[in-house]
Formats: C-alpha cells, sequence, structure tokens
C-alpha cells in the first residue's frame, strides 16, 4: 500500500515539533515514546501498521485548533482517530504524521429530550449515547456493531450504518449538527438542534469524508423514543436465491423491517458454534427479519413475514417468543466477525453494496472467486440494503495469503461495481478501497471530489493517501492525468 | 433573453462550456416551478434543462428511481403509485404559493431545493433520499456523484451537497432518489388548543412517543379558519394535528396510545380528510392565503418556534401582519409578514441566531429578494468555505449566479 512519502524536513525537525505540540497540549496530552505510540500504530485493519511520528490527545477544542494551526503553518500532516475500529484503514498514522486520539472528548453534554436530540463530544462511543438516554426510554438509531467501541465522532467519519438503518438511516440521517476544526484551525459549526440548511449542506458533506475535510469535535444526534415492541424471525432456506426473493418479497409488500440480515452456510455455523443462537445448520441462508413498532402492527407483520417465507420455499421459521430470544438470534449475527475470527487467523471483511436482485448472481461469483484464489469465504449480508459484507478467510503470517486476500477482496468489488453497486456501503473506502476508486468514478468525477477536499484543505494536510489514489502516482502513471496529449487539472495541487 | 435547450448530456457539457469561456451567466430552469425561490437570478441566458425528462429506471423492489432530472413530479407520483410508493420526504408542491398552477415542479427541482414536507420529523428531507445523480458542473464537465443503491459511503456524499445547492454547482441530467412503500392509512388527531407553547409540549408528547409520528403541525386559531376541512375549519380554536400513518389497525392502535386528557377538545380524522390537510399544510399557500405578503420559511430547534414568531411580531408595525403556523413538531416555521422594509427579516434572523437554525425567505418582491439575504446569512469562515465550495464546481461563478449569495460580477 503506497502511502505519501514521508517528508524528510519534518522528520527532521521531529524533536522540534513535539516540544512545540507539548506547548499546545501540556502533560500526557502528547505521546513520544516508542512503546506508547505502538498502540496508535494500526485501526482494525490490521494487516497495515504504521508507527506515527507522534501522538496528541486533546482534551478541548481550542487545543485541537492550536494543533491544526501549528500543523498547517509547520505542513505537519494529521490524522485523526476515534476508537481505531475502522476496517478501512482509515485511521492508518503516517511516519511523518501527528495522529490525533479523540478519546478524551469523552463526555455528553446536553440530554435535550424537548428537542429529541443528544449533544456530545466525538470521542463517546455509540453504544455511551444510548447509554445516556435509555432510561428515559429513548435510543440513538444506528448501531454498526462495533457500537461498545467505537467513537461517535468516527461513526460522523465513516457514516457508519448497523442492521437497523433500513428503516432508521445511516449516520448521516441521523446527525443534526457538528462543531468541526479545518486544518487551518478554524472552529465552524454546520447544523444543531434544527433541521436541514440553510446555505450548502456542508454537514452532509462532512459526515462520511473520513476525516478528510476536517476534525469533528462536538456532535449533535438525534434520539428515537425505543419501539413499544421489538419481534424477530428466523427463517432457513435451502438456497440463497430462495432467501434473495423473500427479501425482495418482504420490501415488496410495502414492509420495512427494522432489521433484515442474511447469513450463507459458513457464517451460520460459524456463527452458530461461536453464539449458540440456535440457527439451523441444514440451510443454505438465514434470514433475520427484526419487525418494530407498535405491539399490534409488529404481530401483523411478522404474520405477513412468515407467510411470505413459506411462499418463498423456508424450511424454517421461528419466531422469537421473548426478548432473550430475540436477543440471542441476534446474538449469532452480531458475533459473525469474531465467529469468524475463531476459525481462521485472519479475515478480510469487505462491504460493497449491490442491487438486490443480483445477490444470487454474486453469490455465485463470490463463490468461483474462492476457489479461484484458494481461500474460504462466509457471507453476511445486510440484506434490506444490498449491503453484502463477504468475510474472506486467510493467514496473515503468509504473505501470499494475504495477497491472494486482497486480490480476492478487489474481485469482489469489482463484480460489485459491475452489477451496479459501489465499493462500500459503511466501511469507508480508507486505503483499502482507495487503488479500487476508479472502477467506480473516472477521472473527472474524481478531480471534482479532489477540488471540494481542496476547498476544505487547500494542502492536503489532513489524513492524505486515504481514500483517493495518491495524486502524484497517477502523474506518474500518466494514464489519468494526460489524456489526448493535454494537461489535465493541471491546476490541482498536487499531494 | 437567449434560451438555450441542449438536447443531450454531450449538448449541455458544451453549451455550459463554452458559457464558461465566454464568461456568460446563465439561469437554469427545468420546470420553472420555484423561479422565484431565492435571489433573482443575474444570467444572461437561460439554461433550458426540460429536455431532461422521463423514468430511467425503477424497480420498486429495490426502493430505487432513477429519472432524467426535469422528470415532472407528477409522473414520478404515478409512477410511484402504481407500485404503492412514495417519495418519503413528502416534496411540497410550490407552486400556487408563487401564483402559479399546481404541479409544475420537477424531481431535480425539489432537490436542487431540497424540498421536504411534513414527514421530515420521521423521514427525512430529500437530502436523505437522494442518492446519486449524473450532470454538468460549471466547468462544462460531465461528472457523477453517489450511485444507484440504497447504502453507499464511496467517496464524497455529493448528492448531500447538490441537495439545496440551487443549481449554483452543476446542472443535473439524471438522478436517482430512494422510494418507500406507501402507507396504507393515514389518521389525523386533532387536539383544540390556543397556546402555541402549549400545543407545541403536545407535539413532542406525541413525537417522543414510541407511536411513530409521522406529522406533528400546529394551526393557530386564526388560519384553522382557512383549511377546506371542516373539522379544522369550524373549530374555533387553534389546533394541534398529529399524523399517524400505517396499516389499518396499527394505526388504531397508536390512535388509542395517544389518549389525551378527556377535557381537551378532540378529533380524529380519517384518511382522506388526513390527506387534505397535510397536504395543505405542506403546500403552505392554503394556510397562508395571503398573496401580496412575505412568506418566511423558518427551521429552528422545536421547543424556539413560538420565540421567532414572538419575535416577528414584536417588530411588526401591527401584530396582525403577522401569520404563523408551525410543522416538524414546531421547528418548522412557515411566517406570512408583511412584504415593505425587510419583511422582518432583521427581527426573524436576530430571534433564528439566539436559539440557532436558519430562516429563508421564500416569498417577497424582487426588489425585496436583492437586498434581502434569502438565504441564512452565513459567518464569516463559513461563507469563505462556502465560496471556495462554489468555485471547486464553477470557478467562473455563471450557474445560477446572485440565486444563494449576492455575488459581484465577473
Ligand atoms: C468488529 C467490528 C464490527 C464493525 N461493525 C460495523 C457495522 O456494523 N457498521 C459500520 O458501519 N461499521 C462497522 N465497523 C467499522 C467501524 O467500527 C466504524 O467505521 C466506526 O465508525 C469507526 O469509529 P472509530 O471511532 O473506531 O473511528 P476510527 O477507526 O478511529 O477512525 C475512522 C475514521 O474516522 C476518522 N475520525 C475519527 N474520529 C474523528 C473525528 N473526531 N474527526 C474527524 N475524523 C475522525 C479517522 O481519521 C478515520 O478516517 C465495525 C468494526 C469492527 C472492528
Amino acid at each position: 500500500m503506497k502511502m505519501p512519502a514521508p517528508d524528510e524536513a519534518v522528520l527532521s525537525r521531529r524533536m522540534q515539533i513535539v516540544a512545540d505540540l507539548r506547548r499546545i497540549v501540556p502533560g500526557e496530552g502528547v505521546i513520544d515514546a516508542e512503546e506508547e505510540r505502538r498502540a496508535y500504530e494500526c485501526d482494525a485493519l490490521s494487516a497495515y501498521r504504521q508507527l506515527p511520528m507522534v501522538v496528541v490527545l486533546p482534551s478541548t477544542t481550542a487545543q485541537v485548533a492550536a494543533v491544526l494551526r501549528y500543523c498547517h503553518e509547520n505542513r505537519v500532516r494529521v490524522v485523526p482517530r476515534g476508537a481505531g475500529t475502522s476496517l478501512s484503514g482509515g485511521a492508518l498514522p503516517l511516519a511523518d504524521g501527528v495522529l490525533l486520539g479523540m478519546g478524551k472528548f469523552n463526555r455528553i453534554l446536553d440530554v435535550d429530550v424537548a428537542n429529541r436530540c443528544v449533544v456530545a463530544q466525538p470521542g463517546v462511543t455509540n453504544l455511551g449515547i444510548t447509554n445516556a438516554v435509555q432510561h428515559l426510554g429513548y435510543y440513538y438509531a444506528p448501531d454498526p456493531s462495533s457500537q461498545i467501541a467505537c467513537t461517535i465522532g468516527g461513526n460522523v467519519a465513516e457514516n457508519s450504518g448497523g442492521v437497523h438503518c433500513l428503516k432508521y438511516g445511516l449516520t448521516t440521517n441521523n446527525v443534526l449538527g457538528v462543531e468541526f476544526v479545518t486544518m487551518e484551525g478554524e472552529v465552524l459549526r454546520l447544523g444543531g438542534k434544527h433541521l436541514d440548511a440553510g446555505g450548502y449542506d456542508m454537514l452532509g458533506i462532512v459526515v462520511g469524508s473520513e476525516g478528510l475535510l476536517g476534525v469533528v469535535t462536538e456532535v449533535t444526534v438525534r434520539i428515537l423514543r425505543k419501539p413499544e415492541t421489538a419481534r424477530a424471525v428466523l427463517i432457513g432456506f435451502p438456497s440463497s436465491e430462495a432467501g434473495g426473493e423473500c427479501v425482495a418479497a418482504v420490501i415488496g409488500a410495502g414492509i420495512i423491517p427494522g432489521g433484515m440480515e442474511m447469513m450463507d452456510r459458513p457464517a451460520i455455523h460459524a456463527a452458530e458454534a461461536f453464539a449458540k443462537a440456535g440457527y439451523p445448520l441444514d440451510v443454505e441462508a438465514l434470514l433475520i427479519v427484526e419487525l418494530d413498532g407498535p405491539a399490534g402492527e409488529v404481530d401483523e407483520l411478522i404474520q405477513a413475514v412468515e407467510g411470505i417465507a413459506r411462499q418463498h420455499g423456508a424450511t424454517h421459521v421461528r419466531i422469537s417468543a421473548s426478548e432473550e430470544e430475540r436477543l440471542l438470534f441476534w446474538a449469532g449475527r452480531k458475533s459473525a466477525f469474531p465467529a469468524i475470527g475463531r476459525i481462521s487467523p485472519d479475515y478480510l471483511c469487505m462491504d460493497g453494496t449491490i442491487p438486490r436482485g443480483r445477490l444470487s448472481e454474486v453469490l455465485r461469483r463470490i463463490t468461483q472467486l474462492s476457489a479461484e484464489h484458494r481461500l474460504r469465504v462466509a457471507n453476511v449480508f445486510h440484506a434490506g440494503d444490498g449491503n453484502l459484507h463477504p468475510l474472506i478467510m486467510f493467514d496473515a503470517n503468509d504473505p501470499d495469503e494475504l495477497t491472494r486476500a486482497e486480490a480476492f477482496g478487489a474481485d469482489i468489488l469489482r463484480t460489485c461495481v459491475e452489477v451496479g453497486g459501489v465499493l462500500t456501503g459503511e466501511h469507508g473506502v480508507g486505503i483499502e478501497k482507495r487503488d479500487l476508486m476508479d472502477t467506480m468514478f473516472d477521472d473527472t468525477d474524481l478531480a471534482l471530489q479532489l477540488r471540494l477536499k481542496c476547498a476544505f484543505d487547500a494542502e492536503g494536510l489532513l489524513n492524505p493517501g486515504k481514500v483517493f489514489p495518491v495524486l502524484h502516482r497517477c502523474a506518474e502513471l500518466g494514464r489519468v492525468i494526460v489524456r489526448g496529449g493535454k494537461l489535465r487539472f493541471a491546476d490541482l495541487p498536487r499531494f | 433573453m437567449e434560451t438555450i435547450r441542449p438536447a443531450s448530456v454531450a449538448d449541455l457539457a458544451a453549451a455550459i462550456a463554452s458559457a464558461q469561456g465566454a464568461g456568460t451567466t446563465l439561469a437554469l430552469t427545468g420546470g420553472g416551478s420555484k423561479r422565484a425561490l431565492g435571489r433573482p437570478v443575474d444570467a444572461a441566458a437561460t439554461l433550458d434543462l426540460s429536455a431532461f425528462s422521463g423514468i430511467v429506471d425503477y424497480q420498486p423492489s429495490e426502493l430505487v428511481l432513477t429519472a432524467r432530472a426535469a422528470t415532472p413530479m407528477a409522473e414520478i407520483a404515478d409512477a410511484l403509485a402504481g407500485a404503492h410508493q412514495i417519495l418519503a420526504f413528502e416534496p411540497p408542491d410550490l407552486g400556487r404559493l408563487y401564483g402559479r398552477k399546481p404541479g409544475g415542479g420537477t424531481l431535480g427541482g425539489a432537490l436542487a431545493a431540497n424540498l421536504a414536507g411534513p414527514r421530515r420529523v420521521k423521514s427525512g428531507a430529500a437530502r436523505d433520499h437522494f442518492l446519486g445523480f449524473s450532470g454538468v458542473s460549471g466547468r462544462g464537465e460531465i461528472f457523477k456523484g453517489g450511485a444507484k443503491v440504497v447504502k453507499n459511503v464511496t467517496g464524497y456524499d455529493l448528492p448531500k451537497l447538490m441537495a439545496g445547492s440551487f443549481g449554483t454547482l452543476a446542472a443535473f441530467d439524471t438522478v436517482t432518489v430512494k422510494v418507500m412503500p406507501a402507507p396504507a392509512e393515514v389518521l389525523t388527531i386533532l387536539i383544540g388548543g390556543n397556546d402555541a407553547h402549549a400545543a407545541i409540549r403536545h407535539l413532542a408528547w406525541a413525537l417522543n412517543s414510541p407511536c411513530e409520528v409521522s406529522g406533528a403541525a400546529y394551526l393557530p386559531a386564526e388560519l384553522t379558519c382557512h383549511s377546506s376541512v371542516h373539522l379544522v375549519r369550524g373549530c374555533g380554536t387553534g389546533v394541534a394535528a398529529i399524523r399517524l400513518e400505517g396499516t389499518a389497525n396499527s394505526v388504531a392502535a397508536r390512535a388509542r396510545a395517544l389518549a389525551t386528557d378527556s377535557s381537551l377538545w378532540r378529533y380524529e380524522l380519517p384518511s382522506e380528510l388526513s390527506r387534505t390537510l397535510w397536504a395543505e399544510i405542506r403546500d403552505v399557500v392554503d394556510i397562508l392565503p395571503y398573496p401580496a405578503s412575505a412568506v418566511w420559511r423558518v427551521s429552528v430547534p422545536p421547543t424556539a418556534g413560538p420565540d421567532v414568531v414572538d419575535a416577528a411580531r414584536a417588530a411588526a408595525a401591527s401584530a396582525q401582519d403577522v401569520a404563523a403556523y408551525y410543522d416538524w413538531g414546531g421547528g418548522l416555521v412557515w411566517l406570512a409578514t408583511a412584504p415593505g422594509g425587510d419583511s422582518g427579516a432583521a427581527a426573524i434572523r436576530a430571534a433564528v441566531a439566539r436559539c440557532g437554525g436558519h430562516a429563508t425567505l421564500v416569498r417577497a418582491p424582487d426588489a425585496v429578494r436583492a437586498l434581502v439575504p434569502v438565504f441564512e446569512p452565513l459567518a464569516g469562515p463559513l461563507a469563505a468555505l462556502a465560496a471556495r465550495v462554489k468555485a471547486a464546481f464553477d470557478p467562473a461563478r455563471i450557474l445560477n449566479r446572485g440565486r444563494m449569495v449576492a455575488e459581484p460580477g465577473p
């Protein structure tokens, strides 16, 4: 993975930079010792590691602004970090960069029930927000599986989803406002406790910008009242085609479940072995459909879903009879990643989205690719919104396996794009899918996105090397920049 | 003024590229229904996008619809109705508010204006349903953003930026939106009362319940008389309206769950009358039928809605000059003010600054809109950022120059 070449001038001034940063963030807020920096060398895409030049842990917006202003003036690159659970390498440090950890921003600032929102610092965990309001009967809807660990700031940066986002939306649909600091150290407020923007929707652009546009220092999210009831149905099918058709039929019937998840045989077996969720082992596809809302409605819809499932050849239908059972159904699905982690030394989690109608075709292709690359794969799938998570199993200690796993992953993502889908539904591009961006976007598309980046961060100092192919690399290739002998985008800064 | 009507994307790109080269400013128009929304545009030519019309791809079970940007909303609504689906953001039809015929809007226009109706509180605005587009930037380059699937985080979320950019960044050729199942039944709980604060507490109580309320509005007594729904028109007081949508059983059960104090005037409106009432609330003009007045659309924290109205009244020559009602549980205030002077801008914007939010002067005479900022003025650094973003897409500032902010000439 090619990252921007470290700036020797910055590295040679390292001691001075550390001392300067200590004046801005006193005490233990600047981490210099190598063994302590180690803790930050990777995120959850752990195949890639890089020791940061220095780690800074600010605790106020003023400190963040001062650090960024300093780094801007001194041409030092900065990588923001929340909890480091990114699966796309978004928080991978740079050898010549400041790793800006937001962990000390861990307070809930305001619970405003009358306006149905919570104001939190970005280092509060996703679950921490729900925890702050659940005694009042509320919750924060987007629920990534990593919710006990990942931060709301990281969620904003990645526009994270969860199993309930078909009905309740991704992070972007649930964030009302942010305070954020630009690379130049300017503190801006976007949105607030009201809805929508009066001018350009900058909030909409900052959400999902993977730490490339600014550092989020405060987040206002909307909260929802807990549904009166939630019940789940476990449905087994003899083929993934039948499962896929059932999903389309449920939506075709006008039902938007709270969650609708699918697993294939390898994922079912791994999850069952790990979580003992009571999954049937003699099926090729397993659906979990959760319906939530007023009790009467849930009962009605559960019956409707059961009927649709039987029409589509379900061989196994179980409706949760209690809250414990419902949670057990989910326990299997929610532990799918660690479950795979137990049967394989390492795994890569892919994250493409496809039009749901192409599911069985894509699954067949993944099976073929699995044979070609000689690596096992298990599939979990946010079936309602077409977001596929193939988990590629490999051993990172074997360099050849890592190479094959990455090639396999890239082939899967190319397949997703070919059938009309996208490279990433919720995990972000990061470094992982960076070099595949041109399968979805042409050079004009990418240039416009880069220009947008430039409007926020003209020097390209904030989280460079992520999301977009490193531009000078494109220049070396010539392919992207030079067309018909003309130098295109000559006005674009190179970073 | 010259009108350019490109027939293909290539023509569109060529037209914009040559306008950029010549520094010719262009006024973009789809159906023209919202031409009076925004500042008066300073343009040398009209770029008529109406040729980009027609549904390209619609697969109900994928919950996605792709159409050429100038497809009339009516055509979209018909296609969706055939599959019992809707645009959940409930775009208002603002035609009559501007003294035009209804039904003149296009899908691209609704997205470019980031429209949202009463269901905003539950389902979001146009921005939340705008998945992808292709179009031409102010540089004359054909480009795309987003995609055609409901869940996508690949690259910047450009559709969000385009939503609400009023044609100042790019001309859309094709757009993709998320669609949702249409609710089978609608029921509206009406609760009588004359105190806006108390009404908003009622709306909050409903929105904060697990009953999945999809509309929460308050019409004060002086405006209920304008509704064509006789129960609202004849009630003689202000009315808080709480909308429930879903299957018949579910709607009935939720209405029971939202039991109110028996001393209150309460009535439940069935589906057809509910649809009429919410269309009136959505489209504004029926509730504020004052063709001569200025109209403001103010988004604030829901509990702060009445403060904005109080401030506007205090500043008006006479309190009767201001009429207002609330949607979004109090968070959206529609205000009619006397059209002279600044149309109440200073007082309204000062009140908005105190609570956070934004005020848009949705309708006013051209002369007023040329002087009073139509969109909420941005703080310095944010305004500078917005200008840099504009320059990224349209460096020569030829697309809808001046529509969102006053811009000096070339
Ligand atoms: C087991 C497991 C399960 C997961 N399940 C899901 C899932 O169901 N759905 C899902 O969407 N994701 C999931 N993820 C991915 C991950 O948890 C999310 O992307 C999460 O939002 C990352 O949050 P974080 O705090 O760990 O951010 P980090 O990993 O620290 O950073 C992620 C990105 O955000 C940027 N960033 C962090 N904080 C800030 C800030 N304050 N300001 C600006 N930029 C910032 C970083 O620079 C980086 O680019 C899962 C991960 C794991 C390990």
